[in-house]
């Protein structure tokens, strides 16, 4: 080993190993077409077979394409249909290639291993001095080593350097971020008596059409007469679903007395471990389980956590019934909806934000 | 024909020759000798299963519109009808039901990438298990891994694309992971989502990603990662005639070129098939994105699980103890926090510099080219099954409502289950499959020394009943003798004779404690005195037992020589 003691290795290298020396290649069993002519000959139609089966998958695929009805234009049924063939015509096409060349490998080709020796990766000792030599003598070409080390170059590049991709990424991630107005998680359209209305219908709840164990899903009256974008975002922090229970099963929350309507209560749907929509209800328990990780939500507590990921309860919407018997919002969420952020507690705007209750 | 068609190529070759002399790669290349060995087809998989990703993603391309303006829709699928979506989901309904060959091209894309990440996963295994990572492959370990984080990342940007409810899900739980970041969560998903999720900038945004920037990336990688396999020539499994030296193996050209090269085909052949069969992501029955409907037991793709999984398991509360909390008023998210971003980096990170590890341990500095057998290391052997372990148990809770269905148990219980297994069964499964390692070690020993049962029975003169054994040959000998017998490291002590303390002591003991966990237990491979003395005692049993050996050894001698005088040829060839 030409290499210095650092890179040698107290193992063997198998030529010899603890002992006993390696024995050489196993023998070479000579395969049915080494030795039979016919064999052989065969192996080759298999293998010729097989080529053909190619070309056959891809006239079927352009059959399928060409040949195929693909009815008005408009029959999913018939699109099914050529897809399959074509598909089927793609299978053929690829796997008769396939097969035949790996048979021809394996009937035909040398199946008579060979040995090639390795080189050692690490460059000769002469090559690395060289290299060093190579870059020494460049570093003083350049000046910034050796005899007139010029310091204000190197500093004045790295820096330069390092400060240049700026230019380019500030304005880019400036420009990515909007308005980079982040107090609008605090917000949703809910306000002081926006109407209730059904996801996705629009139509409005009165108190009377809640029956006991009943659960609706609900978006802010007026949702959908924003432009679709706005629509969107406010769709994904307003969503609410609306349950009555029996009043005798409902915990009041200390501070909200006045926030439900004879055993209707309103939660935000979106949860507050990383913001699913928290779809499923169960009438018996009360309690509300979010698909994704299975936060479950206690309805008749304050919507506290009952078991999961997530910490917080979900913000409750203050609801009242207006004169006209539709239930409405008494105020926005007070706090942001959704999953927690770092500043979610902090102002910054003018929502007065109170300390979590739990 | 045969004649001008020789001549044109010669032409041909000539010309590109003496303006390239690509003639001296061609020498280089046609030649180079690979080993056989199944295992080394998993990385092929993964090559082609990008493959014919890149050739289906072109294909989408064409249709693919990305953008998220809102139409109504008009097309021939009439549950869809007049309903409002984006055009990025309008346009994957076209490719699916106007277009020829569109829904059979998306289902082969979907298909593919499944394959892809699998393929990658498996083939890390395969390196994992064998010792593939050590000196001097440790770079392209790293090449690898990085290959594997970039599919994930292709994965997800993929899958985000169509629009569709349950893309926008997986999107918002993106959105919810990074709000958890410390400090700056806020920011970055404003940064990210063009202001508020799902705003109108995501689509077009992770289109770019999808089919430029991951791809591209990926792309050089899987030319760097190829790059340092020809460089580092490929390794081999143990057996006669192969050493750390050397290469056995067939050439390149024609055996791997038709084998390998066959193999595409027949890889994108069965994706080919699959896609024609089974429908994958029918976003036609999802509808697009709406942030209010979401459903039970709706799955995303199974590499993004483990993240789902590890984000059921952690609790929000922990023994009464709240795991999210606000420090003087700020926000702490740590049940996001740590499922989603600290585990999976500890996770990732001791996979990346998992070869520097165990090379500390090892302490050993040459090259390596001869594979281990899984059961000659056993810790390292029972490291990977506990990780594999651990991520099965991430997947399992990340489709925890299906598995708990599937089997009638209580959802709650199975996360409670997983909550204490994730712990408990990995730690187990290093154990086991340890000492199931160290068994199966044992048992090599007694092969090497007392040979195969035949299952015949003869009876001494004195009346007593043995079992004949055969000896083994020499290949299956060498195969069970021949491994690296690891010894804990030895260092020097803490003091020299004048009693000053030595630098990097601490650095040097920690290193020896992880040597002693590796190798502190270890069988010994058979020494040839052993041996000898194995067949001593075995040539005083009867003397049909004796004639057999004596003639498999004749046998076996003429053999070696044979091969000798084939490695010698070889070696010469070069
Ligand atoms: C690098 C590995 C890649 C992976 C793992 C991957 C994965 C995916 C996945 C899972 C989807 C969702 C498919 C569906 O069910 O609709 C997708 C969609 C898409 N991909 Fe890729 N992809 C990769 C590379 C590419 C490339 C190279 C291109 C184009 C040059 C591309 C173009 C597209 C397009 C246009 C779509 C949306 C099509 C549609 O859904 O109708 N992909 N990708
Ligand atoms: S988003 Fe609801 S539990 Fe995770």
């Amino acid at each position: 080993m030409s290499a210095a003691d650092k890179n040698s290795s107290p193992y063997s290298d198998l030529t010899s190993a603890n002992g006993h020396d390696n024995p050489g290649l196993p023998h070479h069993r000579p395969r049915r077409a080494d030795v039979d002519k016919k064999a052989g000959k065969r192996a080759e139609r298999q293998t010729a077979l097989l080529f053909a089966i190619s070309i056959i998958g891809t006239v079927i695929a352009i059959w399928a394409y060409f040949g195929l009805d693909i009815g008005d234009g408009g029959d999913v049924a018939a699109i099914q249909q050529i897809n399959m063939w074509i598909g089927i015509g793609v299978f053929l096409a690829m796997i008769g290639i396939g097969l035949g060349a790996i048979h021809w490998a394996k009937t035909l080709m040398r199946d008579h291993e060979m040995v090639e020796e390795r080189h050692e990766l690490r460059s000769s000792d002469e090559a690395r001095a060289g290299a060093i030599q190579n870059l020494k003598d460049g570093a003083e070409d350049s000046g910034l080593a050796g005899v007139e080390r010029r310091g204000l170059l190197k500093g004045t590049l790295i820096t330069a350097l390092a400060i240049a991709p700026l230019s380019v990424l500030v304005p880019q991630i400036g420009n990515m971020g909007g308005d980079w107005n982040v107090s609008k998680f605090r917000h949703t359209i809910w306000g002081p008596g926006v109407r209730l209305a059904r996801d996705p219908d629009g139509a409005l709840i009165k108190a009377s059409d809640v029956t006991i164990g009943s659960v609706f899903h609900v978006i802010p009256d007026g949702l959908h007469e924003l432009d679709h974008a706005a629509m969107m975002n406010e769709k994904a922090k307003s969503v609410v679903l609306l349950v009555r229970l029996d009043p005798k099963d409902l915990t009041i929350q200390q501070g909200r007395e006045d926030w439900s309507f004879d055993g209707i209560v309103a939660y935000s749907k979106i949860c507050t471990h990383v913001g699913c929509p928290v779809a499923l209800y169960e009438q018996q328990t009360h309690h509300l389980l979010c698909p994704c990780h299975q936060s479950t939500f206690d309805v008749a507590n304050g919507a506290k956590v009952v078991f999961g990921p997530a910490k917080r309860p979900l913000p409750q919407l203050p609801i009242a019934v207006d004169d006209d018997g539709y239930i409405v919002a008494q105020a926005d969420f007070d706090e942001p909806i959704g999953p927690s952020y770092w500043d979610r507690l902090k102002g910054g705007d003018d929502t007065a934000v109170e300390e979590e209750t739990r | 024909m045969g004649a001008t068609l020789n001549s044109a190529a010669s032409g041909t070759a000539n010309y590109v020759d003496e303006r390239t002399s690509i003639g001296g790669f061609v020498k280089f290349f046609a030649r180079k000798l690979f080993p056989d060995h199944w295992s080394f087809m998993l990385g092929e998989i993964a090559l082609y299963s990008f493959i014919v990703l890149l050739i289906s993603g072109v294909f989408l391309t064409a249709f693919f519109v990305p953008s998220m303006e809102t139409v109504h829709y008009e097309g021939p699928f009439a549950t869809m009808h007049d309903v409002e979506m984006t055009k990025a989901f309008e346009s994957t309904l076209v490719t699916s039901f106007e277009v020829p060959g569109g829904l059979l091209m998306r289902q082969t894309h979907h298909w593919s990438a499944l394959l892809f990440l699998a393929s990658i996963m498996v083939h890390m295994c395969r390196v994992f298990f064998t010792g593939a990572f050590r000196k001097p492959r440790e770079l392209n370990w790293l090449v690898g891994f990085t290959l594997m984080i970039l599919g994930l990342a292709a994965g997800f940007t993929g899958y985000s694309l169509p629009d569709d409810v349950l893309s926008g899900n997986g999107l918002r739980i993106i959105d919810g992971v990074i709000k958890g970041v410390p400090l700056l969560g806020s920011h970055i998903s404003f940064w990210l989502f063009g202001g508020e999720f799902p705003g109108t900038a995501l689509i077009p945004r992770i289109f770019t990603a999808h089919i430029l920037l991951v791809p591209g990336l990926i792309l050089a990688l899987i030319a760097l990662h190829l790059f340092l396999v020809f460089l580092h020539k490929h390794t081999q499994y143990p057996g006669g005639g192969r050493t750390h030296r050397n290469v056995v193996g067939l050439p390149l050209f024609p055996v791997y070129t038709a084998k390998a090269g066959g193999f595409f085909f027949v890889v994108f052949g069965i994706i080919a098939l699959v896609a024609s069969v089974f429908t994958i992501n029918p976003v036609w029955n999802y509808g697009p994105y709406d942030p209010s409907p979401v459903s039970a037991g709706t799955q995303p793709d199974w590499y993004i699980l483990f993240i789902d999984g590890l984000l059921r398991m952690w609790p929000g509360w922990l023994f009464g103890l709240p795991t999210e909390w606000e420090l003087w008023g700020y926000t702490l998210s740590l049940n996001i926090l740590i499922p989603s971003v600290i585990v999976p980096a500890l996770f990732f990170g001791f996979i990346a510099l998992y070869p520097w590890i165990e090379s500390w341990a090892t302490g050993d500095k040459g090259e390596k080219h001869v594979l281990d057998r899984p059961r000659n290391v056993p810790v390292r052997t029972g490291i990977g099954v506990g990780m594999i372990v651990f991520y099965v148990i991430l997947v399992l809770e990340g489709s925890n409502d299906i598995v708990a269905s599937l089997f009638h148990l209580s959802l709650n219980d199975l996360t409670i289950f997983f909550q204490w297994g994730i712990f408990i069964l990995p730690v187990l499964a290093f154990w086991i499959t340890k000492r199931l390692c160290l068994g199966l070690q044992r048992k090599d020993r007694e092969l090497v020394l007392h040979g195969h049962e035949t299952g015949t029975i003869v009876r001494h003169e004195h009346g007593e009943y043995v079992e004949v054994h055969s000896p083994l040959d020499d290949e299956e000998r060498w195969v069970r003798v021949s491994f690296d017998n690891h010894k804990p490291l030895e260092i020097a002590p803490e003091r020299n004779d004048r009693g000053v303390a030595r630098k990097g002591y601490r650095w040097d003991r920690f290193k020896q404690r992880l040597s002693r966990f590796y190798y502190e237990e270890r069988i010994e491979p058979v020494t040839p005195e052993e041996l000898e003395a194995a067949h001593h005692a075995h040539s005083d049993a009867p003397s049909a037992h004796g004639l057999a050996d004596a003639a498999d050894a004749k046998g076996a001698n003429e053999r070696l020589d044979d091969e000798w005088e084939e490695l010698d040829e070889g070696a010469t060839k070069k």
